[in-house]
Order: structure tokens, then sequence, then C-alpha cells
């Protein structure tokens, strides 16, 4: 009886209101769907960071044999002990010098495989085409030039590179898109909410006379509130569904299909579908949870219980 | 059944009080008129039995409690036990007979086999058996107001509250209204009912309690509307 009941109430509710369930449904679907998006950009940020990213600012890669049959830098052969030994002392002696690590080509196979997974770049490679390199952490990561002039063109050094000079801008750019949709989708949160509150107003007030009959016959609050808290959750999860279907459409069309960008660039690792779904319960908690707590508190302030 | 000690209720931005140091106690089972002109007071009183509003000053008790000391999720409970009628009878418009009466038993969560069986019960008592399948608004004001009874009614109250239930309704059918209350009366259940109905209290010859700018001005047992009104 109650379910029934309260399923009954809920349906013509919200037919009632069809233009500001709408209202809702959109709203929440375009927040939601900037929400989930701006937590995939994160994770492909991390992604194409890489381990050594955020620790380290410049990396000496040594030559290993096979640079050394190969790049012209390498002519004198692969990398000896000594040449080894003398790069850590003479990088321990510089002032500007904050740590000092050293990557082995097995370590740096790991990483790569952590990085690249099963992309078809990674599966062909070996632990011995894998360089071994010193990760260097600056003082005062401006100062990459003294590293670099003091190292480059040294024997056993294939090359020295500034790591973050690289992708810097790019992951810059990454960065300020996804601020600039939270900022909106903070602004469509907002603008979700005031709709919620409003409708749970209208429809408190279409719904004053069983209400009132309700609360004179002894119906518990929590009983005369549900039929309008699970209306906005109802509306809540259509939109959070609708969320989720743009998050994978946009993952279809934006890497696999239509602009292609897995072909176009092959370099850089995707997001897979299991990120994208990993995210999806979350967006659809929020959907629910939060239109039914932002009912609930309008409630308190327009249906008197 | 209902006590009041010393009950003021002032509203703010009112200078003057709705109701004024008034105390009275009303039993189990009594037929109770309450009369006064607007203002006098009334619909206060019967609100704050409804615990609609809370006492400024001085305890009310219902059904032996304390409504100051009830707790706002025990006033449903409370609620249960109480039935209101009013003179503008309330029902929903787009559901039958039937479907008001059973409103204020599924909303409260009774089975539907219980009320499958007390709704007819309970139309039959109030001389509405037959009338199930109508819709309010094809029925008199009081077949509608029988309607109101029959709901404030099903869940067998131990008090029912009436706000003027004939201020709407002609004389003939006020007496039949009237009738049926006192039969509700009679079956155990406490009644007290507001009213500008000079004949009808006059006929009944109930117990009377007049309310004059807040004050209890009359207790009367057996008593008749007023002198000069």
């Amino acid at each position: 009886m109650r379910a029934q009941f309260v399923l009954s109430e809920i349906g013509v509710g919200l037919r009632r209101n069809l233009t500001m369930t709408f209202a809702v449904v959109v709203s929440v679907a375009l927040s939601l769907a900037l929400f989930g998006g701006s937590l995939l950009m994160r994770d492909q940020v991390s992604t194409m960071k890489g381990y050594w990213y955020d620790k380290v600012n410049v990396s000496i890669f040594l030559c290993n044999k096979a640079d050394a049959e190969q790049d012209p830098k390498c002519a004198k052969g692969a990398v000896t002990n000594e040449q080894k030994t003398q790069i850590l002392t003479d990088l321990k002696k510089m002032p500007v010098v904050d740590t000092v690590q050293h990557e082995t080509a097995d370590q740096a196979y790991k990483h790569y495989k952590e990085q690249f997974g099963d992309s078809p770049l990674s599966s062909s490679l070996t632990p011995d085409q894998m360089q071994e390199s010193y990760r260097i952490k600056l003082k005062d990561p401006e100062k990459y030039q003294v590293v670099a002039t003091a190292f480059s063109g040294r024997d056993g050094v294939q090359s020295v590179e500034d790591q973050k000079g690289v992708l810097d801008n790019l992951f810059e750019l990454l960065n300020g898109m996804n601020w600039a949709a939270l900022a909106v989708m903070a602004l469509m949160l907002v603008v979700a909410l005031m709709l919620i509150v409003n409708t749970v107003r209208v429809s408190a007030f279409s719904r004053r006379r069983e209400t009132g009959i309700m609360r004179l016959v002894g119906a518990s609050s929590f009983y005369i509130q549900m039929p309008f808290i699970l209306e906005a959750a109802v509306a809540g999860l259509i939109g959070g569904g609708l969320a989720c279907g743009f998050l994978l459409l946009g993952r279809y069309f934006i890497i696999d299909h239509g602009l292609q960008l897995s072909e176009k660039l092959n370099l850089i690792n995707f997001i897979g579908w299991d990120a994208v779904l990993a995210k999806l319960p979350l967006v659809l908690a929020i959907g629910l949870l939060m239109p039914a707590l932002a009912a609930f508190f309008a409630l308190r302030k327009y249906l008197k219980v | 059944m209902i006590r009041f000690d010393n009950v003021s209720k002032a509203y703010p931005k009112q200078n003057r009080p709705a109701l004024r140091d008034v105390s009275l106690e009303i039993e189990k089972g009594e037929f109770v008129f309450l009369v006064g002109s607007s203002g006098s007071g009334k619909s206060t009183f019967l609100r704050l039995i409804l615990r609609e509003e809370r006492t400024s000053h001085g305890q009310v008790h219902v059904l032996g409690k304390d409504l100051a000391r009830l707790s706002n999720w025990k006033v449903p409970h409370m609620r249960r036990q109480l039935g209101t009628v009013f003179q503008d009878f309330r029902l929903l418009p787009n559901k039958t007979v039937a479907e008001n009466v059973a409103f204020a038993q599924e909303v409260i969560g009774k089975s539907r086999g219980e009320i499958r069986k007390s709704v007819p019960q309970v139309l039959d008592l109030v001389g509405l058996g037959g009338k199930e399948d109508r819709m309010p608004g094809e029925l008199s004001g009081g077949e509608q107001q029988r309607v109101a009874i029959a709901r404030a009614f099903v869940n067998r109250p131990r008090l029912l509250i009436a706000d003027e239930p004939t201020g709407n309704l002609d004389p003939q059918t006020s007496v039949g209204i009237m009738k049926l209350l006192d039969r509700i009366n009679r079956t155990g259940t406490t009644v007290v009912m507001a009213t500008h109905d000079q004949q009808i209290v006059d006929q009944m010859r109930k117990r009377v309690i007049e309310l004059e700018k807040g004050r209890l001005v009359r207790d009367q047992s057996r008593g008749v509307y007023g002198y000069q009104h």
C-alpha cells in the first residue's frame, strides 16, 4: 500500500511540474557531465605525466648499448661505471642540485610499463632498450641550464632534459580548461539547486491541501516529505543518467571515433573505458543525493509538518 | 481528556493576546460547545489542542500528555488519536468519497485489508452508504461534511475537534450533522465543537464554554448559546 501510494504521488508530482522537472534534469545532467569530464581530464593529465614528472626537474639520460650504435651523441660507446660515478660526484658537488636519484634500465622499463600499459608502442620494448638515467631535483627549478651546460656532450651522456619544459604548456592549458569546466559546473550546480528548491516550493504549494490533511490525520513528517524528496531524487537520477551518457559518448567520439585523437596523437596514452566507467557510479550517486538533499532543505522552509 | 492550566497565547505583532489565563478541564466522553464572537480565541483554543500552536504561558494536556513536552516527531502519533472537521470540509476534489476516507488511513500506513473493512463501515455510520464512488463535487454540502466526518472518524479517534462544522450549511442540514456528531459522541468519543449556531447550541443542551477577548467568561453544563448575542 505504502509503496504504491508513494509511487503514484511521485508520478503525479513529476507530471504536474513537467517543465520544471525537465529544467532540473537538464541542469543536473550538464553540471554532472562537466564534473565527470573534469575528473576524467585530471586522470588523463596524470597518466600523461608519468612516474618522474612531479618528482624531479632534470633528467640526464645515459647511453646504452643500442644508443652506442645508432646515436652520434653516444659514438664513444655505452656509459661506463667510471663515467657514472664521475657524473654522480659532479652532480653532488653542484650547489643548485637538491637530490639525485639513479634509475636503472629495469626500473625505467617498469615505470614505462606503468604509464603506457599495453599500448602497441610498449609491447615491442625490452628492458635493455631502456636508458639508465639520473633524476635530479633542483633547489631552484629555473636553474635547469646550469645542469644542462655542465653535462650535455659529456661522454656517456645521451641527453639532458628539462622535464617540465616539454609538457608544461600543454598541462597548463589542460589545467586551465579543467578549472573553467569546474567553474561552469559550479554555476550549473547552483542553477540546478535553485531550480530544485523552486520546484519543491511550487509542488508543496500545489499539494498543500493533501499535505494539510495528512498532517491533521497524523501522517509522519517523513511520510509527508517522502514524495517530494523522491520526486527530486528521480529527476536528479535521470539527470545523472544523462550525464553518464554524455561521458561515454564523449570518450567514444573524442578518442576513438569522430575526432579520433587516439590515432592522431598516438604517442599519448589515453584514458580507457575503465576510467570512464569508474566515474559513473559517483556521478549517479551525486545525481541522486544532491537533489534529494536540496529538496529536503527546501521542504523545511516551504512545507510545514 | 483535555486540561488547560492558566493558558495564555500571544501571537507576535499583536498587542492583545489571543488567549488569557484560561483554565478548564474536559472529561472523557463529554460534548462541549465552544462559543464566542469572532476573534474571541476559539480558533486558537482548538489549534492549541491540535498542537498547531504552542502556549506562551501555561500548560495544555491532551490525552494525558503535556503538549509542551511532546517532541515534534511524536506529534503525528498524538494527532492520530484526534479527528478534525472544518467548516470548509477540506476534501480532495479529485478523489472519490471512499478514496477521501481511505486517504486518512493510507497516509498513516494502515493495511489495505483494514482500509477495505473500515471505510464502508464508517460511510454507513455517517449515512453515505452507496455513495462510495461519487466525487465530492457531486455531493451536497451536508453530504460533503459527512464525508469529512467519516474521514475524521475512520481511525476511531478518542477526541473529535469540529471547527464550525455547520457554518456553511442550512439549518435543516445542520440538524442532521449535529445528530451524527451526537451519535459519534455516544460511542464514547469526546467532541469539542466551536460554533456560532445559536439554534443548535440551545437545542442540544450540552456543556458550553464561552470565550470573550481571550478570556474564559462562561463554563456551563447543559448551557445555551448566550444571553444577548
